[in-house]
């Protein structure tokens, strides 16, 4: 292959792992990182896989590259603290196959709970990052991770960020190299990791940042670009294109590609050359506290705020603060007037949707969880009351029901949907029946993992490439971890739904309350004819306004319903005292 | 050349994702270096989308802030008015009159501006309003909108008919084509 094509990181990302001679690839969804895998699992001569979490997903890649393949696993920036704990052991045993990690950071959490920043985990677990500043590099560094994985004998952590994920850009690309997969050979010293054996592996690590030090003071990934101005930039990731969009070749700057182990000869020489040195990295000063260690004054955080995303704007306004010439400001034609927010929403004839107005009619506490039903935090529903990570809700309301003595056990719930227990909803749920509270813990089973886009996971009875698989039977599953009372209720049926948690809330012992109706999304999912609100029977009442349905809203004081938005749930329909909701007559 | 910079604006599901790829697509064809900047995951349940086309003969940033637009192609008429600090100054927006009601405004906690586009007029914006959505269920389907909209633009945008027909073939499914491609037409010749 050899041609230029228009690539979103991720793809980019897909195609220099499979080109890197990648074999297995075990990941669990998460934005920005998604696509990585589900491009992936278009190769029939590779193995891709949805795995049930992120722990999961890196042990596997983990076994494979023991057994001698190139193997990686992706997740996004909160899915590594999963990882975490294979990740800082794989860090001692090394690997046989090449190992790649791909992590995915989503500075301005466009679709996350935090703004963490994955080069910690890098310097942490002592082992390689990459990081890529758009998909030309994305596709060159996903492949020749592997030989550097091999060579220093490590797992390398190849670090994205959603605006490099999910950007296009042209990539050039080469071909397939096949890697034969190395003969299995049993070596305890190296990948048991008791006492005896990790002690003598410490060393070696540490040893072996000292030679990565040395590769970072000679490769391609770090490059001067000295344009003998005097300032100097040290930048990396999307940063540098940021840098390059406003000051083009006219300032002399240190690209960094390899964020961790950091080339500290590199970073003096060019520090050396400039009159007045700034660090421009999103989200946490990792670089410039490296800088500052090393006894070099520089300008960084103080400039370049720690949260959200930059942007030319930022670099552009931070310069002319300082008095430095960025060139042509440009002039905006005028201001935009201020107008309404449109923040997400679930969408009409959402499942979700009958379920938490269930709650919140009853008010309930409810201890959330990470998906599309983090929508029914938002007004009109208003209905959780925490969102933390991932499995979060289940273990929570143990704590809380441990804390009140029990006092709150008959009106709090835990929600949490079928792929996030699949992830670790489970965990909690054994703690609930093994130390006893009377919890009650409602599973949002719709058949997917929605908000990452629609991806099978263990409940579905589907794998990533579409064909048949083994399907969970969480009535059954919870049943076995301990839960006697676990019912099935229809989530667009009210008067099931209020019944169900009225009950389970009042029973003395935990219970788990499946509301399963397939995501309104998915493809096989047939919606019904729209509904019709009667403007002569519609009473104003604004009882259906109480759903926050897009499709439904007020025109001149009477309920309407946007019949290119509606279903046909009918979840409405069953609100309306006035009979003023239902099927357009057929004629 | 100067980088050229397009934003392309609406509600997440409105099909900006395929408008995005057709651009880049035809752009590429063009010899244009090309970035293009997608929103996936969360922002795209009904949420305000924004996608981000630059092109030229060296682009580096793949988005586009205050002062640097030169189209902004909105699917709706209140999205034009949120994104329109960025048009530059002689930048031209080309929107959709359709009018979708954000959750605040279903909720009565805020009010939909009627007057959004004579309201960008008045304060001196270069708009092009047309009702995208009648064009695209005659050609078909309300889906279709994000195409009729390119059509739009095309005619607009100084490359040929028959580039961007090569482009669309190229972007849409077959089976979905020649609606497409009437969608497209409506547009351009509307």
């Amino acid at each position: 292959m050899d041609l230029k094509k228009l690539l979103i990181g991720n793809e980019a990302v897909a195609w220099g792992l499979y080109h890197g001679g990648l074999k297995v690839i075990s990941s669990y969804p998460g934005t920005p990182s998604t696509e990585i895998t589900e491009f992936l699992s278009k190769h029939d001569d590779i193995h891709t896989e949805w795995a049930p979490n992120e722990k999961v997903a890196c042990e596997t890649a983990f076994g494979a590259s023991l057994a001698g393949v190139r193997s990686a696993c992706a997740m996004k920036h909160v899915g590594l603290n999963v990882a975490a704990d294979p990740l800082f052991t794989l860090s001692y045993t090394g690997v046989t196959g090449g190992m790649v990690i791909c992590v995915a950071d989503d500075p301005a959490m466009h679709s996350s709970q935090n703004e963490q920043d994955s080069r910690h985990y890098a310097i942490g677990a002592k082992v390689p990052m990459l990081e890529p500043a758009d998909s030309a590099e994305a596709y060159e560094f996903a492949r020749s991770a592997f030989a550097l994985s091999e060579k220093y004998d490590t797992p390398v952590l190849l670090r994205m960020c959603t605006r490099i994920a999910h950007s296009q850009c042209l990539v050039e690309m080469g071909e397939r190299e096949e890697c034969p997969r190395k003969e299995y050979v049993k070596q305890p010293s190296k990948y048991i990791m008791m006492p005896a054996y990790a002690k003598a592996k410490h060393p070696a690590v540490e040893e072996r940042t000292e030679k990565l030090k040395a590769l970072a003071e000679d490769c391609a990934y770090n490059r001067i670009e000295d344009r003998g101005s005097d300032i100097g930039i040290i930048t990396s990731g999307c940063s540098y294109l940021y840098v390059k969009e406003v000051f083009g070749d006219r300032v002399s700057i240190l690209k960094i590609g390899m964020p961790n182990p950091l080339p500290e000869k590199t970073i003096r020489e060019f520090a050396a050359k400039v009159k007045k040195l700034y660090i421009i990295e999103e989200l946490d000063p990792v670089i410039e506290n490296h800088v500052r260690a090393l006894g070099i004054p520089c300008t960084g955080k103080s400039l370049f705020s720690p949260v959200g995303e930059f942007s030319q704007q930022t670099v552009r306004e931070a310069f002319l603060k300082e008095g430095v010439d960025v060139g042509e400001v440009p002039e905006a034609q005028g201001a935009a007037p201020a107008v309404p927010g449109r923040p997400p929403m679930m969408c009409a004839g959402c499942p979700h949707r009958g379920l938490f107005y269930t709650l919140a009619k009853n008010k309930i506490t409810v201890l959330g969880d990470i998906g599309c039903y983090t929508l029914g935090a938002v007004a009109p529903l208003n209905a959780l009351d925490s969102t933390l990570c991932m499995g979060a809700s289940v273990s929570g309301i143990h704590g809380f029901n441990l804390a009140t003595d029990g006092e709150s056990e008959g009106k709090t719930v835990a929600v949490i949907g079928d792929s996030t227990f699949m992830h670790s909803g489970m965990t909690g749920l054994v703690n609930i029946a093994y130390n006893a509270t009377n919890s009650t813990v409602i599973i949002l089973d719709n058949s997917i993992t929605g908000m990452t886009g629609h991806q099978q996971n263990p409940t579905t009875g589907y794998n990533i490439k579409g064909d048949p698989a083994a399907k969970v039977d969480l009535e059954a599953l919870c049943k076995a971890l301990g839960i006697r009372r676990v019912r099935v209720v229809d989530p667009y049926d009210l008067k099931q739904c209020e019944q169900a948690v009225k009950e389970e809330l009042a029973e003395k012992e935990p219970s788990v309350i499946i509301s399963r109706r397939p995501c309104v999304l998915l493809k096989y999912v047939k919606p019904k004819a729209p509904l019709k609100a009667d403007a002569e029977k519609c009473r104003s009442c604004k009882r259906c306004m109480g759903l926050g349905c897009p499709a439904i809203s007020m025109k001149d004081g009477k309920a309407r319903i946007d019949a290119t938005l509606c279903v046909g749930c009918g979840v409405c329909e069953q609100l309306c005292a006035f009979g003023a909701i239902g099927e357009v007559e057929s004629k | 050349m100067k980088t050229t910079s397009v934003m392309i604006v609406g509600v997440g599901g409105q099909g900006s994702l395929l408008a995005s790829k057709l651009l880049g697509n035809l752009l590429t064809d063009e010899g244009y270096d090309v970035k293009v900047s997608e929103v996936h995951g969360m922002s795209q349940r009904g949420g305000s989308v924004v996608t981000y086309v630059r092109y030229g003969e060296k682009v580096y940033s793949p988005i586009v802030t205050a002062g640097e637009c030169d189209f902004i192609i909105s699917f709706e008429k209140l999205e034009a008015a949120r994104y329109a600090g960025c048009l530059k100054k002689g930048g031209k927006i080309i929107v959709n009159t359709q009018q979708i009601d954000p959750m605040p405004v279903i909720t009565g906690a805020a009010e939909y501006p009627e007057q959004v586009l004579e309201d960008l007029k008045a304060r001196g914006f270069d708009v092009d309003d047309f009702d995208a959505l009648t064009p695209a269920m005659e050609a078909g389907s309300a889906k279709a909108v994000n195409i009729v909209l390119m059509g739009h633009f095309a005619a607009r945008s100084g490359i040929g008919e028959d580039k961007w027909m090569a482009a669309l073939e190229k972007t849409v499914p077959a089976k979905f084509l020649d609606m497409n491609r009437k969608a497209f037409s409506l547009g351009f010749h509307g």
